[in-house]
Order: structure tokens, then sequence, then C-alpha cells
């Protein structure tokens, strides 16, 4: 039996009864849940299992998606701080712009964010076996991107600004994972830890289907992304802060 | 954590205290119930030329006739009265705020290119640092600081802020963290123009304390906060900075940034570091600051804490959460986050 959407206008409305209006949903079957007039409502989504979809038409408050594992969630609108804070799988999908510390802490699933990111984006991303978040922003981001980064991609395409990226910080204390950034960086913008080494054909060819489904998302010609130059950035080693506390 | 959220109209068009409450209400989760507050400019147009004195008074007896004698002794009071406030099942009231329209004599301040200010100023620190159960928490002409313990929403019902129509609002909600929450430790902090609002802390508070307190200031309050509108006032008053200016002394350039700067700019920054090196800030920050000419808004040089703009046209907004800023004006056109740093100004267009 198919179930109906579930609309729910979220004007004036406390996060809570928000929040427990989705889950009851969620655990009563409904598949797919549209919310009118979101406005700052924090902790949407918030560990919400299974396949269900949430249109979010408004700008949501912060830690959209913390510790979601499954869902996806679609929002009009901008987000606030840590959307994906932790999040384990699923997809955030943001045609807007978001805050500070999006995908703060990701451990699985995908956030896009058509627009810029603010400062620290990926700051503690994380990976282990087949679960490998991935951060993919349309246009820009500020300083700090990849922060403490231990796996997971974060992927910056720069739409509209050239560099893609100007803020300090890129990968410092990265010690995992990857931050791939359209055309070239500027090697004073690089943290602590952190060495940019050439983007190959075959590191374009394991992207691509990435750099596809972002395009796709949001409606871009994804060829133009296909045939250009990225930079590539990674821990300077496996263990870039070994000798920091302890001495050899 | 904190909830800060600022607003101009630079037509000095004047919005009712509604709005802003419905702001900071919606960042509850940014504090915690023990400070909340308000600060308006224009609202005592009947009053143009005096200095509104509010007080937070323990009784009306010994604190107020001190601190009426020290008024008299130092000026006129042009009129005084009870703050209006309105019982709240949340809030424990635990002072009497009064407001005094205060007008110095000018004539009893010598070496100043500003003696009323600076009698005003001498006055608050007199009365803040010697007069038991008596804290001036607002001293400025035509503007008026309403702040307490509790959630932004009682605070702003205490008062009834929706009565009073002002040009510019900031607005704070603390979550307080290394110092008690008590009526004088909730924000905005004020002297004469300056009102401050502030989330995060800063680190380098021993420093600045030491600084203002050479200068002839007296930190009494407890916390952090207050050293900033110190700060503000010897820069800009007394030093004669412009805003961006003493943004850039407080929370200056990276010195290798500095080191690329062209020449003259750098030599510039250089100068400015090493004059204003005991002004640095540090720690995470996000500040609005407003006198009568506009409001200022920015962060520490690493973006510890958030901070949005939005603009619709005469109104420039400041706030922690975009949301807020949407809550206060639905219609906002712009919207953007500030590089760490710099300096975000709304000014009054004559």
């Amino acid at each position: 039996m198919e179930v109906e959407p579930l609309v729910i206008d979220a004007k004036g409305m406390h996060y809570t009864p928000l929040n427990k209006m989705i889950r009851a949903a969620v655990a009563s079957g409904v598949k797919e849940i549209v919310l009118n007039n979101v406005l700052g409502q924090r902790f949407i989504g918030n560990g919400l299992r299974g396949d269900a979809k949430i249109i979010i038409n408004g700008v949501p408050g912060g830690d959209l998606g913390m510790f979601m594992s499954g869902p996806e969630c679609e929002i009009f609108g901008d987000a606030e701080h840590a959307p994906g804070n932790t999040m384990d799988k699923g997809s955030l999908i943001i045609h807007g712009s978001a805050g500070d510390a999006v995908a703060h802490s990701m451990r699985g699933g995908k956030v896009f964010v058509e627009g810029n990111i603010g400062y620290r984006g990926g700051i503690h991303m994380k990976e282990y076996e087949d679960k490998r978040p991935i951060l993919a922003v349309g246009g820009t981001s500020h300083a700090f991107l990849g922060e403490y980064m231990a796996g997971g991609l974060i992927l910056v395409l720069g739409i509209g600004h050239e560099p893609a990226v100007r803020d300090r910080g890129i990968g410092s204390g990265i010690h995992g994972g990857e931050i791939v950034i359209r055309g070239d960086v500027n090697d004073k913008l690089l943290g602590v830890g952190a060495t940019k080494v050439l983007f190959t054909e075959d590191d374009l060819e394991r992207l691509a289907p990435v750099i596809e489904e972002f395009c796709e998302r949001f409606d871009l010609d994804s060829s133009s992304f296909l045939d250009t130059n990225y930079s590539r950035i990674i821990p300077s080693s496996s263990r870039p802060f070994a000798g920091k506390y302890t001495w050899d | 954590m904190c909830g800060i959220i600022g607003v101009i109209d630079r037509t000095m068009a004047r919005m009712d205290g509604s709005s802003i409450k419905k702001a900071l209400g919606l960042m509850d989760e940014r504090g915690s119930g023990e400070g909340a507050g308000y600060v308006a400019y224009g609202i005592y147009p009947d009053y143009p030329d005096c200095y509104a004195i509010h007080v937070f008074f323990d009784n009306l007896l010994e604190p107020k006739s001190d601190v009426d004698k020290i008024l008299q002794k130092w000026g006129r009071i042009v009129h005084q009265e009870e703050i209006p406030t309105y019982e709240q099942p949340g809030l424990k009231k635990e002072h009497i705020p009064w407001r005094y329209f205060f007008k110095p004599y000018t004539d009893l301040m010598v070496g100043t290119t500003n003696p009323d200010d600076d009698n005003v100023k001498r006055l608050v620190m007199t009365i803040n640092s010697n007069v038991e159960g008596a804290l001036v928490f607002s001293s400025g002409i035509n503007l008026g600081v309403f702040k307490a313990s509790g959630w932004p929403e009682d605070v702003a019902n205490f008062y009834r802020i929706e009565d009073y129509k002002g040009y510019i609002w900031l607005a704070h909600n603390r979550y307080p963290t290394n110092t008690a929450g008590w009526w004088g430790g909730a924000h905005p902090f004020n002297l004469l123009d300056w009102s401050v609002v502030h989330n995060g802390e800063i680190t380098s508070y021993g420093t600045n304390r030491r600084y203002v307190e050479s200068n002839g200031y007296k930190c009494t309050m407890s916390t952090d906060t207050e050293v900033v509108a110190y700060l503000f006032d010897f820069l800009g008053r007394r030093h004669g900075l412009p805003s961006d200016m003493i943004v850039e002394a407080l929370a200056p350039p990276f010195w290798d940034e500095i080191d690329e700067m062209p020449e003259k700019q750098e030599e510039f920054m250089r100068t400015l570091r090493l004059t204003y090196g005991p002004a640095l800030m540090n720690g995470p920050f996000a500040i609005v600051v407003a006198t009568k000419d506009g409001i200022v808004g920015f962060t520490d040089r690493i973006k510890l804490r958030p901070l949005v703009v939005g603009e619709n046209g005469a109104r420039l907004y400041i706030s922690s959460e975009e949301a807020a800023i949407r809550v206060m004006d639905p219609e906002v056109e712009k919207i953007y986050m500030p590089r760490a740093g710099e300096p975000v100004i709304g000014s009054v267009v004559e």
C-alpha cells in the first residue's frame, strides 16, 4: 500500500514537537515528509534511520541530520551550523549555503551544498572500511577546510570563485582522507600537516561519479568539471603529528 | 556559547523591541536562562541632551541616597524614576532598575576635550567600585540597556521592550561559562555611547584589563566582556580611532599577512599592532558594538564563533544565526558570512 507523504507546516513550531512528529511518521512507515515554513528549528532528522525522504522548505537550525543513518533530506534554503554532524548514512542535499562546521565528524553518507560553506567544513571527518563520507561544495569554503580530517572526501568546485578557495588553513591537522579543490591552490593556504599532490587521471576517474551526481542534483553541466584541473590535498605522512607530544 | 543579534536602520527609522525579542527567543538554546538583555538607541527623545543613567539598586535607601548625592555633586538630575517592570513567573527580581536623566556640570572637568563624557565616565567608575548595592549598567545619551538574569522572552517581557522604539538594537542571550550568571553580568555592556554584546570568551582578559585599568577604567562586573566596552571607549573616544581601525587593533591580521601588505599599509599595521599590543584580544569571540552613529560586528581572527550578516534596504542585521535575522525580517534580501577579523560596519546616513 502506498503511504501518502506527510506535510507539516512548521511555522512557529519548536523543534521538539516537530522532531517527534517526524520520528512517529517514519516509525509508522511514511516514506516522504514535506516540512514547510521551517525557520531555525534545530536537530531535524537527528538519529533518524531508514530510507525516508524529507523535504525541508526554509532555513533549518543547527545540527541538521546529526547521527542520521539512512534518510535523505533535501533542503530548499540555507542551513546553519554543522549540518551532517556525525552523520552515519544517507544524504543532505542543500540548495543554498551552510554555516560553520559543515559535516562535523561525519562518518558516512553525503552532504552536498550548492552554495558556500563557512569555516571548518569537514572538521574531524573520518572513515572506516566501506564507510567513506563525502562533503561536496558548489561554491567556496572559508578557512580551516578539513581541519583535523581523518578520512573521507571533501570536494570544492568553487563555481563563480577564482581561485576556488582563498582562505587559509586548508587541511590543518589532517591525518587521513583527501581534499580536492578545483584549480590551483596556493601553497601558503595549506595548513600544518597538509601537502598538495598531483591530481591524476586515476583520481579524476575515481571522483567522476561524485562530480556527476553533484551536478545532476543541482542541474549543472558536469562536462566542464570533468575536463579541468584539480588540486589534491592529503596528509603529509600517515602520522604527521607523531612527534607533537612525545620525543623520539 | 551565547546568542547575539544586532540591527541598525541607517535612516534612523525607529523599530520597537518586539521583533528582536522574537529573534533572540529563537536562539534560546544558545543561553541557559541566566542572563539576557537588550540595548536600544533613540529611545529617549524627550531627553535628547541628558545622560540616561540606568542603575540596579539592591534597595532604595542607602545605595540610592549615596548615588543621588554623587550625581547632585557633579551635575543636575533633570528627572528620575523607577524603570517600569512587569512581574514574570520565570524571573526573580533581584534588583530595582532605576533611571536618572542627568546633565553633568561641564566646568568641573579640566584637561579633556569632552568634559561631559569624562565626568560621567568617572561617576560610573566611582559608583560601581564604591557604592555597595548600586551598579550603573547604562550611561549613554538617548539610549538604554535593559537586562536581567533570565530567558530572552522573560527579560523582554519584564521590561516590556516593545514599548521602546530605537533605530539601533542589540540583544544577547547568555550562557555563562567562566563566571556566575547575575544581573550585572548579563549583556549588553555599556559605557557612555558604547554598547557591546559578545559571544565567546576573551582569554586575554588579564592583559586587556591591566591595560584599561592603567588608563583610568575599573572592571567591576566579574566578566570579560566589560573590558571590550572600555577598550572601545579608550581607543574610540579618547584616542579618536574610527571603528574599523579599532577592530584592526583589537583583532589585527596575522604577522605573515602583514608581511605581505603593500609597504605603507604594512608599516601602518605594524605600528598599530605594536602601539596597541595590550589591547589585542585573544580567544574565541563574535562581537557587535553599537554607538549612536552605527554598529560594527567582528569575530576573532580564526573565526571560532559564528556571525552572519543580512541586509534589506536601510537595515543591516548581524547575528549568530541566519534564522534569527529571518525572524526579524522575512524579506531580508542579502545574507552572507563575513571573513574572520573583518569588521562589518553599518553607519547612520545623515
